[in-house]
């Protein structure tokens, strides 16, 4: 099942949430909404799942026109980032609610919707907890609990918000992966919304950036992290050094150092320069394109090393590097001189 | 107007409870500020600064003030030591903190009058007297506001982390330091939206006070009772009058305590 | 120090240590001065109803207690708490509702309008209605024409009931619902629930206990009430005495006994309604207390 969203906008007063938003779903793909907190990203999911209403805009699902549908009707599954498990109910009821309100016409033997529900607890491995209350549930066990909830009413497509935001770091990246083998196995048009761009680059086949209502970028990981389409992109994923500079003579010139320009760039035009840590060398020699700097600080993480560098206009750098590819004796006030490799360049 | 949600149910509740509010409570008090316009401002005036009223409103506010403010000092204390030390039969004195909100006002009347009477088990101890004088109005007004500033401050008190105290401490305070530097001033809105909430009942009581004041005129007559002997004599504009004076003091602490229980809520960082 | 069983109940309670502690006849003092309070105001006055119902035997208690004015008043009292208390309950739920779960705009007035009961004084809520029903009223004429009677008469006295018990179950439920939040009943919507099905089935239940707790203190207050509906009933014996009008006339005229005999009854009413109200309150707490048990375990 494939959605499209097209022209959403919708405001909360003064505040603008979503602006004039077009975008599609491929069907089976699972697909991350990215961004800052309130940048619009949980209202889009909302307004496709029917929770909430856009201004104006379509919402498509299958091609078909389903903006005035009632969430009722949508049969879109949902996972609160709360979970919003009736505490009332025991596991098993929680699971099979849905399928027990459906008029009776419609409505499976009581015999099959404990089938069906033993079936989804087995899936989510938690078989063995239908007969426990919500609050007697560790928080993973609650996060798994919901999705199978929502699997039960067979949904079309699976809407997640936020789905690991209430967890601690271990069952956070437990679930991720356990998430993502889940979605191999369903193959049903997913999308979740996260605000930690590495839960993002780990399970999602595609990244929707998000930022102050509007889409900053689509694309696959890869493409998000190696070609970032806006300085903002660039610097909401991972750490990464900005520098200033403008062209000259076809060459993209930092004073220090000049790369090459890609040719959708002006000439004499203001760049920003985004060097991310990996993508700088280290020398202990000169060249005509390097940055002479100090190390700050040097840390040893595993094979991997942290350094903080200064260079001599006072620019903190972050460099990480494999420890063999660090120039021999290197310590904390050392002089050395870095070379970035690649950066991703734009006009400012 | 109103964001598009998808809860249904808005027109009917919303219908309803306007409906209902307005037959209940809005209309009948529209009927009493109409009632008194009846009057004029001149007779309006007249009849709410008479001084048969005004002894009232002297009594009314007076003996709320007291009741109101030894409800201050011992429902702190009470809140203190519910919350903060153990002992037996604690639990069961919690419980009855909440006894003159469930004691009908009559029952409380009576009984109080019947202790206080100079022949009763309290009135025979003292050698002034108690009942039927101001002094009696301000114990039964004691006893139905008793709960409020308990019930105010109990729970913000519990909510107090023991780590701020601790810090005091470690700081170099000794213990009256840390409660009035530290404590008090985190107690400080709860208690006054306790005292505001007692006076408030206090000024309004009829039921418990009419049995042990006696009544009399000038001395021990209270403003609603002023009401009730008007409307006997079947003087409404001038029951109506004093209605709207009381009714415009109620609208006026509601509005106190709302803002005091803002700045509570802003205070502890609740919502 | 203290084991798990006993911490149960006190949850909330501070971790107290001995830098935080006061000394022992500190403590002592003060406990002593709350209890003494306490029982000055509360203990002895509840005493005191018994006690003086009792003053002249056991014959006298329930003699007082089968007398027909006695009975009728009874009579009387369940009739407006058993109208009174539903029809809050039904304002109550949908206005708890229409606050809690949408946003418009005057909904701050209206919270206002429901909290306004609780300030003014029941002697006015009484007056409010016989100005607008009585004799003098502007719909007197219309009233007596269909031969309806309201003041001095039951409706009347129903009507001041409600007056002064409108707040108590929209009151309760207001910070509940605020707190419970909406997910709950979308969720239900996204699954495919009709309104009705997730009122019933997820918004009833999660509200039960607090509803219960407000009707109890509501019926506490609708069977007590005296200042209101003491104003317009224009106390007939037989007819339009409640039982706390009851125990006013047979005060007045000196039947302390009896007076104290209906007073028991309702003091008694009092006592039942503060058992249920700390057992709903206890109950509260444990959930909450095993609530915070399962979130502290991970899997």
């Amino acid at each position: 099942m494939s959605i499209e969203v097209r022209h959403l906008s919708k405001h909360f007063g003064a505040f603008q949430a979503l602006d004039n938003i077009s975008l599609g779903f491929p069907s089976g793909e699972l697909v991350a909404l990215l961004g800052p907190s309130g940048c619009g990203k949980t209202t889009l999911l909302r307004i496709i799942a029917g929770l909430e209403y856009a201004d104006s805009g379509q919402v498509l699902f299958h091609g078909e026109d389903s903006t005035g549908k009632h969430v009722r009707d949508r049969n879109v599954g949902f996972v609160f980032q709360h979970y919003a498990l009736f505490r009332h109910m025991t596991v098993f009821d929680n699971v099979a609610f849905g399928l027990s309100v459906r008029p009776r016409s419609l409505r499976p033997s009581k015999a099959d919707i404990a089938r069906r529900v033993h079936e989804l607890l087995e899936l989510v491995q938690l078989d063995w907890l239908a007969d426990r209350y919500p609050d007697q549930l560790s928080g993973g066990q609650r996060q798994r609990i919901a999705l199978a909830r929502a699997l039960a009413v067979e949904p079309r497509v699976l809407l997640l918000d936020e789905p690991f935001g209430a967890l601690d770091a271990k069952v956070r990246k437990d679930l991720r992966q356990w998430l993502r083998r889940l979605h191999d196995e369903l193959h049903i048009t997913s999308i979740f919304v996260t605000h930690d761009q590495e839960e993002a680059m780990e399970v999602a086949d595609r990244i929707v950036v998000i930022h102050q209502g509007r889409i900053e970028q689509i694309g696959t990981p890869d493409e998000i992290q190696q070609q970032s389409a806006s300085p903002f992109v660039c610097e909401f994923i991972g750490q990464t050094n900005r520098f200033e500079g403008n062209i000259k003579d076809g060459w993209a010139d930092f004073g220090d150092f000049r790369l090459e320009t890609p040719p959708r760039l002006q000439e004499s035009a203001k760049l920003a320069g985004y060097v991310r840590p990996h993508e700088i060398t280290l020398h202990n020699q000169a060249s005509d394109n390097s940055i002479p700097v100090t190390v700050a600080s040097l840390k040893r993480l595993g094979p991997i090393i942290r350094l903080g560098l200064v260079s001599t206009s006072g620019q903190d750098i972050h460099v990480e590097l494999a420890s063999q590819q660090l120039p021999k004796d290197t310590e904390v006030g050392a002089r050395l001189f870095a070379t970035p490799i690649q950066a991703q360049l734009f006009a400012v | 107007m109103r964001q598009r949600s998808v809860i249904p149910g808005f027109g009917l509740s919303l219908g309803y409870t306007a409906f209902y509010a307005g037959l209940v409570v809005f209309i009948p008090l529209a009927a009493l500020f109409i009632e008194a316009s009846n009057l004029g401002w001149g007779e309006l005036w007249q009849t709410i600064s008479a001084p048969q009223a005004v002894a009232s409103y002297r009594l009314s506010f007076g003996a709320s003030l007291v009741a109101a403010s030894l409800n201050l000092i011992f429902g702190l204390l009470v809140a203190w030591v519910l919350v903060r030390y153990p002992f037996p039969g604690k639990k069961f004195i919690d419980a009855l903190v909440d006894l003159p909100f469930a004691l009908p006002t009559a029952v409380a009347g009576i009984a109080l009058t019947a202790l206080y009477t100079p022949n009763g088990w309290v009135g025979h101890l003292l050698n002034f007297k108690v009942a039927y004088t101001p002094l009696g109005v301000v114990v039964a007004l004691t006893f139905i506001g008793l709960p409020f500033v308990v019930r105010t401050v109990q729970p913000v008190l519990a909510e107090l982390e023991a780590e701020i105290e601790e810090a005091a401490a470690s700081l170099g305070a000794n213990r009256w330091q840390t409660f009035r530097r530290v404590l008090f001033p985190a107690l400080l809105p709860a208690m006054l939206t306790g005292f505001a909430l007692a006076f408030a009942r206090a000024v309004g009581e009829y039921g418990s006070v009419v049995f042990i004041s006696g009544n009399m005129p000038f001395r021990t007559e209270i403003t609603p009772l002023l009401i009730i002997t008007k409307l006997e004599q079947y003087n409404y504009a001038g029951a109506a009058a004093l209605g709207v004076a009381m009714l415009l003091v109620s609208f006026a602490l509601l509005l106190i305590i709302n803002s005091l229980q803002h700045w509570s809520a802003k205070k502890t960082g609740g919502k | 120090m203290a084991g798990t069983i006993t911490t149960l109940g006190n949850s909330h309670a501070p971790r107290i240590s001995n830098v935080t502690q006061e000394s022992r006849p500190v403590r002592w003092l003060l406990i002593s001065l709350a209890i003494a309070f306490l029982f000055l105001f509360l203990a002895l006055p509840l005493a005191a109803v018994f006690s003086e119902a009792f003053s002249r035997g056991w014959q006298v208690y329930w003699q007082a207690l089968q007398e027909p004015d006695a009975w009728a008043a009874i009579r009387l009292t369940l009739i407006a708490a058993g109208i009174a208390v539903p029809l809050n309950v039904i304002f109550g739920v949908a206005a708890a509702w229409a606050i809690t779960k949408f946003s418009f705009r005057g909904k701050q007035f209206l919270i206002t309008l429901i909290d306004l009961p609780f300030a003014v004084s029941p002697v006015i809520a009484g007056l409010t209605y016989v100005l607008l029903y009585g004799s003098h009223g502007p719909l007197w004429s219309w009233l007596s024409e269909h031969d309806i009677k309201i003041i001095f008469a039951t409706p009347g006295i129903v009507m001041a009931t409600i007056f002064v018990t409108f707040p108590f179950i929209a009151r309760e439920l207001i910070p509940l619902m605020e707190e419970q939040g909406t997910s709950h009943e979308e969720a239900a919507l996204t699954l495919g629930a009709s309104g009705w099905q997730t009122f019933r089935r997820i918004t009833l239940p999660a509200i039960k206990w607090g509803l219960l707790y407000g009707i109890i203190l509501c019926n506490a207050r609708a069977m007590g009430e005296f200042g209101a509906v003491s104003v317009v009933s224009g106390h007939i014996r037989g007819q339009t005495n409640t039982l706390p009008l009851h125990i006013e006339i047979a005060y007045n005229e000196y039947h302390f006994a009896a007076a104290f005999a209906c007073a028991s009854l309702l003091a008694l009413l009092a006592l039942a309604t503060l058992f249920v109200k700390s057992l709903l309150e206890w109950k509260e707490r444990h959930e909450r207390f095993l609530a915070s048990q399962a979130a502290r375990k991970e899997p």
